[in-house]
């Protein structure tokens, strides 16, 4: 496949790159689409009188801290790919990178496994609040992380064809960015959603 | 403007974030009352994000313009839910 020259980036007026100023102006309309489920999800538990119903599952843990230590992982090994690339490294950049995919792959596998298994204890969006909320935020950050696997990849492919070098790799701290934003959303989710029990209401 | 961070602590912020999840998994299953426990982990949070946002996303390098964008729609989202919680405690 043809491959062009990277060409060399120069940040604007403002000393930042018009690509940056977009990804962040992203980040901040998705952010507040996530806090408006978030407050919805706050404001329904808060008011609700029952909000495990018997018979709803309680969600694990031990499976979902695990699952945060491997989006933290995964946050980690893509500023490594960053930092790689800013140094000129691309076997370094593509090295960083698969590992980054492969952890958001690794939590996407996890995140299937502990639907089907809530679905199989009986966890059903249509019975209680409870469980729509758990599927609507979780399905919601899910995509999120699906879309940047996806969105990792395809800069991986970039990259094994020599698109990025030391000056011109906007795109890599870009898909970084977006990637870390996807990390933070579930610092949060892991708190408000299986840290505080029902028990405190 | 982020150009190289040779010398971001990524290692030192990784052990700092694995230590407060740790922290927020015993914090929650250590029997606090309610607004201990719910203080707690909102505090372990959002150190947490704040880490993530400065280091990993280098809000810590970025310019005031940058700072702005990301800060007003913080700003809309602290006014949605101040508008919206107070309902939800009239019925609680």
């Amino acid at each position: 496949m043809e491959t062009s020259a990277p060409a060399i980036e120069k940040p604007g007026p403002l000393n930042f790159t018009w690509g940056k100023m977009a990804m962040w102006l992203f980040l901040g309309s998705d952010m507040m689409g996530f806090m408006g489920l978030i407050t919805l999800y706050m404001v329904l538990r808060i008011s609700a009188g029952d909000w495990q119903l018997p018979g709803d599952p309680c969600f694990g843990i031990p499976l979902t801290g695990f699952m945060t230590f491997i989006l933290i992982m995964s946050s980690v090994t893509m500023v490594t790919a960053l930092s790689r690339i800013q140094k000129g490294n691309v076997k370094g950049l593509l090295f960083w990178l698969g590992l980054t995919i492969l952890g958001g792959a690794t939590f996407l596998s996890l995140q299937v496994y502990e639907w089907s298994h809530l679905i199989h204890l009986g966890l059903s969006a249509k019975k209680s609040n409870y469980a729509a909320t758990f599927f609507m935020l979780t399905g919601f950050h899910g995509l999120h992380v699906t879309i940047g696997v996806i969105y990792l990849s395809c800069v991986w492919i970039r990259a094994k064809q020599g698109a990025y070098s030391m000056a011109s790799h906007s795109t890599v701290e870009l898909v970084g960015l977006f990637w870390h934003f996807v990390d933070l959303v579930w610092i949060v989710l892991f708190t408000i959603l299986y840290l505080i029990p029902d028990s405190v209401q | 403007m982020s150009t190289d961070h040779e010398h971001s602590p990524y290692y030192k912020v990784l052990a700092w974030l694995t230590f407060l999840t740790i922290a927020e998994i015993i914090w929650a299953m250590a029997g606090f009352s309610r607004g201990m426990l719910i203080g707690g982990l909102a505090i372990m949070a959002a150190i947490k994000v704040v880490l993530v946002a400065l280091y990993y996303m280098h809000l810590k390098y970025e310019g005031k313009v940058l700072w702005g964008v990301i800060l007003f729609p913080c700003l809309l989202v602290v006014i949605m839910i101040c508008g919206f919680l107070p309902d939800a405690f009239h019925y609680w």
